[in-house]
């Protein structure tokens, strides 16, 4: 249930994420989440698009260094505590988190985000036991 | 303005007898280093040359020159002329790549070297009665502990606080009622911009300030002596050549005057290394006609300059040599560092996440000098996370260090964002006023 994410080398410098994202929409390529952070130098651009294969593919040819990265899509209920309760079952099994950021996907009142764990495989394991669902990346399209 | 000639036989003297004391200690030398060092017993018997060749001054061009490769090949103390019970010092200055280029000195080339030191601290205008700040750094660098010797044989008494830690260094300054202050020009000008901000003038007892280690414009040195109310000269040495003392300034500031009875000057075209005329520009050329430990024919120095044999209002008769203009290959001075761009290109290829493609980008912010190394980041395994990335510029910047003796800063950018050369490349952008 691990989805592909692209992560994407990028300068900063004033444009450059403009280019990047000029050539995924030149080879029709749909952003369905995402997160930058700002550091001094440079940035890595996590996504989700609808084909992280092709889309890695294009930025390699136009020079950037992008790489592809399982990660889950989580859904969780859309109200106070959602994300909390989610969180409680991975830390509870001593499962840390690399990094999370949300989506603009919706459906039938819950959220998705996207969680980067150390563990994967077990995390997935034990959000299922609990009755939490995980997008695959059909979902996506 | 004090002027005291320590040395009024040598640095008076007439032209004739500078050049026939040069003469017979350059037939000497030259015997010297054909019998004892290997290097040059090669060199001289690849071309037949024999040390009786040496009948005139002029004469000197039939020698081969020595390079900063030569040091480099022969390190560490291949080119020493004793044995190392002999030699009782070293210094060392950083080579082309990463090992330093390695001097010897023997009690003699010391005590050569400290006369040196004195007639050009005495030209600059420091006396006995003088309080001296020494903030060139100590160690293998040669600065600190060659102007130390020099203001001690002088007499004058000596601060050695080598460099950096402005606050203790101002308050010494203070404290001691420091008159003379002996460093980088960059420095000078820190010291004084926060000299200015803290409101301390006043409360300085600064006359003098001696030069060394980098280049200055005239406008940077007026900077200094309106802020502090002082008078500043420059001096010139390389390490290779013994450090600090070859030449320095008087009050007159007008070229520096070698020490002429200890290096023999030649100033040549850097690219038919044919010789100029008098008070043309090219290459300078020295060859060391006193020393024991490491004696050097034809050191070319890269630095062009011109010379100046016309007597000096301050009553020396001493060649003048000009102010650095630039050099003829690609060293650079990073706050008084010599920084070869190969030596980072090594660290550059040595490592396996970035493209073999590199750009210095020198800045002066704050007269500070800055360096920065671009270079272009390929690994993609490495995007997982930012700790990894940091990991990797962690690691260029302490092998840059550890090559370059001095912090540089890293920054990595996307692969083919670099300018590609074919052949030799321009990979230095030096956005500095003065190209030190």
């Amino acid at each position: 249930m691990l989805v592909k994410q692209m992560s994407v080398f990028v300068e900063n410098t004033t444009g450059r994420l403009c280019e990047l994202t000029k050539v995924l929409a030149q080879n029709d390529i749909d952003i369905k989440a995402m997160c930058i952070a700002d550091t001094v130098d440079f940035g890595i651009l996590r996504c989700i698009v609808d084909d992280p294969e092709k889309a890695t593919a294009v930025l390699k040819s136009k020079g950037f260094t992008a790489s592809i990265t399982e990660v889950m899509a989580v859904e969780l209920n859309d109200k106070p505590g959602g994300l909390a309760s989610v969180l409680e079952i991975l830390s509870s099994e001593g499962i840390s988190v690399d990094y999370i950021y949300s989506t603009i996907r919706s459906r039938n009142g819950y959220a998705l985000i996207v969680i980067k764990v150390a563990d994967p495989e077990k995390a997935i394991q034990l959000l299922q036991d609990n009755g939490i669902s995980l997008f695959s990346k059909e979902d996506f399209l | 303005m004090e002027n005291i000639i320590w040395n009024k036989e040598i640095e008076c003297a007439d032209r004739a007898t500078i050049k026939a004391l040069q003469l017979e200690r350059l037939k000497k030398i030259v015997k010297y280093c054909y019998e004892r060092v290997p290097f040059y017993t090669k060199k001289f018997d690849e071309t037949g040359l024999k040390p009786e060749d040496i009948k005139t001054l002029e004469d000197v061009r039939k020698l081969p020159f020595t390079t900063a490769d030569d040091l480099r090949n022969n390190y560490p103390f291949g080119l020493f002329a004793t044995d190392n019970k002999d030699i009782v010092r070293v210094h060392g200055s950083s080579g082309t790549t990463g090992k330093p280029k390695i001097v010897g000195y023997t009690k003699n080339d010391l005590n050569n070297w400290t006369e040196c030191l004195t007639r050009m601290i005495c030209a600059a205008g420091v006396t006995p009665e003088d309080v001296v700040q020494i903030s060139f750094g100590y160690g293998l660098f040669t600065g600190g502990f060659g102007l130390h010797y020099g203001m001690e044989n002088l007499g004058a008494m000596v601060i050695p606080l080598s460099s950096g830690n402005t606050e203790r260094q101002l308050m010494i300054m203070q404290d001691f009622g420091t008159t003379v202050l002996i460093a980088t020009p960059s420095y000078a000008l820190y010291l004084g911009d926060e000299i200015e901000k803290r409101g301390l003038k006043d409360k300085l007892k600064l006359r003098l300030a001696l030069f060394g280690g980098e280049g200055h414009t005239e406008e940077m040195r007026a900077k200094i002596e309106k802020q502090l109310g002082i008078i500043a000269t420059e001096n010139y040495g390389l390490s290779e050549l013994g450090g600090p003392g070859m030449s320095g300034e008087c009050y007159i500031k007008n070229g520096m005057h070698i020490a002429e009875d200890h290096f023999l000057p030649e100033i040549i075209d850097p690219e038919t290394l044919e010789p100029v005329p008098m008070g043309e520009k090219g290459e300078l050329v020295v060859t060391a006609l006193t020393k024991e430990g490491f004696p050097m024919l034809r050191y070319r120095t890269r630095d062009i300059t011109w010379l100046d044999d016309s007597p000096c209002p301050c009553g020396r008769t001493s060649m003048r040599m000009g102010k650095i203009q630039g050099r003829s290959d690609d060293m650079l001075v990073i706050r008084g560092v010599n920084v070869y761009p190969s030596q980072i290109e090594s660290v550059v290829m040595a490592i396996d996440e970035i493209e073999p493609f590199y750009e210095i980008v020198v800045t002066n912010e704050g007269y500070m000098d800055r360096i920065e190394v671009r270079m272009e980041f390929s690994d993609a395994d490495l995007l997982d996370d930012y700790e990894k990335l940091d990991a990797l510029k962690s690691r260029i910047r302490h092998d840059l260090k550890a090559t370059l003796n001095i912090d540089a800063k890293v920054s990595l950018v996307s692969p083919g964002t670099l300018p590609r050369f074919e052949g030799k490349g321009k990979r230095v952008v030096d956005k500095r006023e003065v190209k030190k």
